[in-house]
C-alpha cells in the first residue's frame, strides 16, 4: 500500500472506489447505484468546469470569508516553553466551522443538478447549520437529520438551523447520535433520490461523498500553505499539523497539500475522541485499533463487536462521536503517513481551559482534542518546531456543556 | 441451479396458477425460540421463507424491520444462532427453501468463506445481501453458486437498462425487484400497473428467471400484483409481531392468521 505523489489523495482509489485496495468503496443498496453514478459523473465534470470553479472561488471568498487567519499563539507557546504553537483559525469561516466548505459545494452541485431539495446529517450541528445556511443562500429546501441526544446537547446550532428555515428531523433509533443520523439520512435518500440531493457531512460514506467533501475542505490547506510561506519565507524544517478526527473532513482539508512531504519534515497528527477517562466507550477507531468493517456504504476502521454490530460511542464532543472514520484516514494510517492518537473528554476540557486562559480564541470541544495533543507534546520539543493546530470550530455551540462541566471556571 | 428448491417452489406455485408467496421475518425476533416457531408457522403458507440476520445500522430498512432487528439484537441473537435456527427448521421442513437476508458487514466479519460454508451446512438455499450490489458482488455471488447457494440480485426502479441486462445475465434462479424508491415497509407510492410494467422489462430479458416483487406489499396491495412470479411480504409481518407483543397476544397465532389472509388473496 503506497501513496502516490502529485495526485490528490481523494483520487487515489481503484475503479471500485477503494483506497489502498480495501478502504472506501460503495456498499450501497441497488436503488442508490444510479443516483450515485449520476452524482459522480456530474462532479467529475464540474471540477473541470472553469465556470463552476469560478463560482466556487467566488463564494469561498465572499460568502465563507476565505482565507481564515493563521496566527501564533504567543502566550500559550511561552507558557509551554517548547515548540511554537500556531493556529489556523478556521472557525472564523462564516457559520463558525470548516463544515461550510462542504455545505457550499454541495449546494452548488445540487443547483447544477437541477434538484430543489437537499438533505444532510449532523452530529455537533455544524454540518447541519452550514447546510441550512447554504440551502437558504441558494434557494434550496433543506432537511437535517440529527440524533435526539445531539439535538439536546447542541441547542445553539439547532436554533440556527431552524432560523435558516431548515427542518430538523430527530432520530430516535440506536444511540440517537451521529451514526443514527447518517443512517436515517441515507434511508431518506433511498426513498427520495429522484428529486433530492444528499450531502454527507464528512469525508465518509460512499466513495463520491468522501471525494466531494475532501475536495471542498482542501481549501484550508491551500490557504495554510500560502500563509506558512508568507510567515516563514519557506516551509519550516520541523512542522507538525495537528487536527481532531471524527469523520475526518477537517483533518483531510488541513493536510491535503502537505501529504507529499516527508513525514519527518511535516508530521500529520490526528486526534480522535477517547471518550470519558474511565469509560470503555470511545470514538477512536484509528488510535484504538478497531477492525475494518462496513459502515454507511464504505469500508473503514469501525468500532464494532465481533459480529459486526456497530458499537455505541461516547464523547463529550458530538462532532467526533462517530464509530467509523474516513477511508482516506485509514489509508493514511496504514501507509504510516499520518499518526493517530486520542484525547479523553477530560483532556479536551483542560485544553479548552488552558487555550482560553492564554489566548483570545474559543475553540469548540472538537479542536480542543487537537489542542490537548499539542499541549502534551509542545514542552518536549525544540523552539524551532512549529506546531499548527486547526481550530476548526467555535465553542459557542458548546456553551451548555462547558457551563455544566466547568461551571465557574469557564 | 435448475433443481434448486427455490426454483422448484416457483414451478409448484405456477402449477397452481398463482405467484409464490415469500415471507420475511427476523431471526431472534423476539427470542431465538419464538422466531423459530414463527418461521415454522409462516412456512405452512409461504413458498419461500426469508430470514433476516439483524444488523444495528441498516441503511435500507424502514421502521418496522428496524424495530424487529433491534429487538432481536437486544435479546442476544448471534450469527451462529441464525444458522442453528435454519438447521433446526430444515430438520422438520427439509424441502422449504430458506433465504438469509442481511447486510455485508456481518458476512465480512464472519469471513466470506466461513459464512458460505456455514450456510451450506445449515442448508440455506439463498442469500440476499442488501448492500453488496452488482458488480461488487460478482466474486461473492460466484462463490455462492459454486456451493449451490442462490445469490439473489436486486433490481430497482433506478436501475438503468444496460445495468439491468448485466444483472439479469449474472443472476441465478431468482431476482428481487424493489417496487419503488423506498426503504422496506414504505407505503406503495407507485401504481400496480407501473410496477408490473417494470417487472415485465426484467422478465423480457430472460423468461426463465423467477422475478419477485417486494417493498410495500401488504394485505391491501398484494392482490394487485398477482401477475408476478412471486411476492415478498416483510414489514407487514414484523409489524404484526410488534403489535402482538404490545397487546400481549400470541405472536405465532397472529402471524399465521396474517399469512393465511395474504395467501388467500393471491389464490
Amino acid at each position: 500500500m503506497k501513496i502516490k505523489k502529485n495526485i490528490p489523495l481523494i483520487d487515489q482509489h481503484d475503479k471500485f472506489g477503494f483506497w489502498g485496495g480495501k478502504f472506501g468503496g460503495n456498499f450501497i443498496p441497488e436503488t442508490l447505484k444510479k443516483p450515485i453514478e449520476d452524482l459522480t459523473d456530474k462532479f467529475e465534470k464540474l471540477r473541470k468546469d472553469q465556470n463552476f470553479l469560478k463560482k466556487r472561488d467566488f463564494y469561498f471568498k465572499n460568502y465563507i470569508g476565505s482565507p481564515t487567519s493563521f496566527t501564533k499563539l504567543e502566550n500559550l507557546s511561552d507558557h509551554l516553553n517548547g515548540a511554537q504553537i500556531w493556529a489556523k483559525v478556521v472557525s472564523e469561516a462564516n457559520g463558525g466551522a470548516h463544515k461550510i466548505y462542504n455545505a457550499t459545494v454541495h449546494a452548488l452541485i445540487c443547483r447544477a443538478m437541477g434538484k430543489k431539495y437537499i438533505i444532510g446529517d449532523t452530529g455537533a450541528g455544524y454540518a447541519g447549520k452550514m447546510l441550512s445556511m447554504a440551502a437558504k443562500k441558494f434557494g434550496l429546501k433543506c432537511k437535517i437529520f440529527m440524533g435526539a441526544k445531539d439535538i439536546k446537547r447542541q441547542k445553539p446550532n439547532c436554533d440556527a438551523m431552524k432560523k435558516n428555515g431548515a427542518e430538523i428531523v430527530p432520530v430516535y433509533s440506536g444511540s440517537q447520535t451521529l451514526v443514527d443520523a447518517v443512517s436515517e439520512c441515507m434511508r431518506y435518500w433511498v426513498s427520495n433520490c429522484d428529486n433530492t440531493h444528499m450531502c454527507v457531512g464528512s469525508t465518509v460514506g460512499p466513495n463520491i461523498f468522501v471525494k466531494i467533501c475532501g475536495w471542498s475542505t482542501a481549501q484550508i490547506s491551500k490557504e495554510l500553505k500560502t500563509q506558512i510561506k508568507q510567515k516563514f519565507k519557506k516551509i519550516p524544517k520541523k512542522l507538525k499539523l495537528i487536527n481532531c478526527v471524527g469523520g475526518g473532513s477537517s483533518a483531510y482539508g488541513f493536510w491535503s497539500e502537505f501529504i507529499d512531504y516527508d513525514k519527518n519534515h511535516i508530521e500529520l497528527i490526528g486526534v480522535e475522541a477517547g471518550g470519558p477517562k474511565k469509560s470503555l466507550l470511545h470514538a477512536a477507531p484509528l488510535s484504538r485499533n478497531a477492525k475494518i468493517g462496513i459502515l454507511h456504504g464504505a469500508a473503514s476502521y469501525v468500532c464494532q463487536n465481533n459480529e459486526g454490530q456497530i458499537h455505541e460511542t461516547e464523547s463529550i464532543s458530538a462532532g467526533l462521536d462517530y464509530p467509523g472514520v474516513s477511508p482516506i484516514h485509514c489509508f493514511l494510517k496504514d501507509t504510516k503517513r499520518a499518526k493517530y492518537t486520542y484525547a479523553t473528554d477530560e483532556e479536551a476540557l483542560s485544553a479548552y481551559q488552558l487555550v482560553t486562559k492564554f489566548e483570545k480564541l474559543n475553540p469548540s470541544l472538537e479542536p480542543s482534542h487537537a489542542f490537548a495533543e499539542a499541549i502534551k507534546i509542545a514542552p518536549k520539543l525544540s523552539k524551532d518546531t512549529i506546531i499548527v493546530v486547526n481550530s476548526c470550530g467555535d465553542a459557542k455551540k458548546d456553551r451548555d456543556i462547558l457551563i455544566e462541566r466547568l461551571g465557574g471556571n469557564l | 441451479m435448475k433443481n434448486s428448491l427455490i426454483n422448484q417452489s416457483f414451478v409448484n406455485a405456477r402449477k397452481e396458477n398463482r405467484p409464490a408467496l415469500l415471507t420475511y421475518s427476523v431471526a431472534g425476533d423476539n427470542t431465538k425460540k419464538r422466531s423459530l416457531e414463527i418461521l415454522k408457522s409462516l412456512s405452512e403458507y409461504a413458498d419461500i421463507c426469508e430470514l433476516g440476520f439483524p444488523h444495528n445500522t441498516p441503511i435500507a430498512d424502514g421502521g418496522q424491520i428496524q424495530t424487529s432487528a433491534y429487538r432481536a439484537i437486544k435479546n442476544g441473537i448471534k450469527i451462529n444462532d441464525v444458522f442453528s435456527i435454519v438447521s433446526n427448521f430444515k430438520k422438520i421442513k427439509k424441502n422449504k427453501p430458506i433465504i438469509l437476508m442481511g447486510y455485508y458487514n456481518m458476512v465480512y466479519q464472519y469471513n466470506e468463506n466461513k459464512f458460505i460454508s456455514k450456510c451450506k451446512k445449515a442448508k440455506v438455499d439463498g442469500l440476499i445481501i442488501v448492500d453488496l450490489p452488482y458488480p461488487e458482488n460478482k466474486v461473492f455471488a460466484a462463490k455462492c453458486k459454486k456451493n449451490n447457494i442462490n445469490f439473489i440480485q436486486l433490481i430497482s426502479p433506478t436501475t438503468s437498462k444496460l445495468r439491468l441486462k448485466k444483472i439479469v445475465s449474472d443472476s441465478h434462479d431468482m431476482i428481487y425487484y424493489i417496487s419503488m424508491l423506498s426503504t422496506t415497509g414504505g407505503k406503495l407510492k407507485v401504481s400496480a400497473k407501473e410496477i408490473i410494467k417494470q417487472y415485465q422489462k426484467i422478465k423480457n430479458q430472460n423468461k426463465s428467471k423467477n422475478v419477485v416483487i417486494g417493498f410495500g406489499i401488504t394485505e391491501k396491495t398484494i392482490k394487485s400484483l398477482k401477475k408476478a412470479d412471486g411476492l415478498v411480504v416483510g414489514s407487514a409481518i414484523c409489524k404484526e409481531i410488534t403489535r402482538s407483543i404490545k397487546k400481549r397476544q400470541n405472536t405465532v397465532t397472529n402471524v399465521i392468521n396474517l399469512v393465511k389472509k395474504l395467501k388467500n388473496k393471491i389464490k
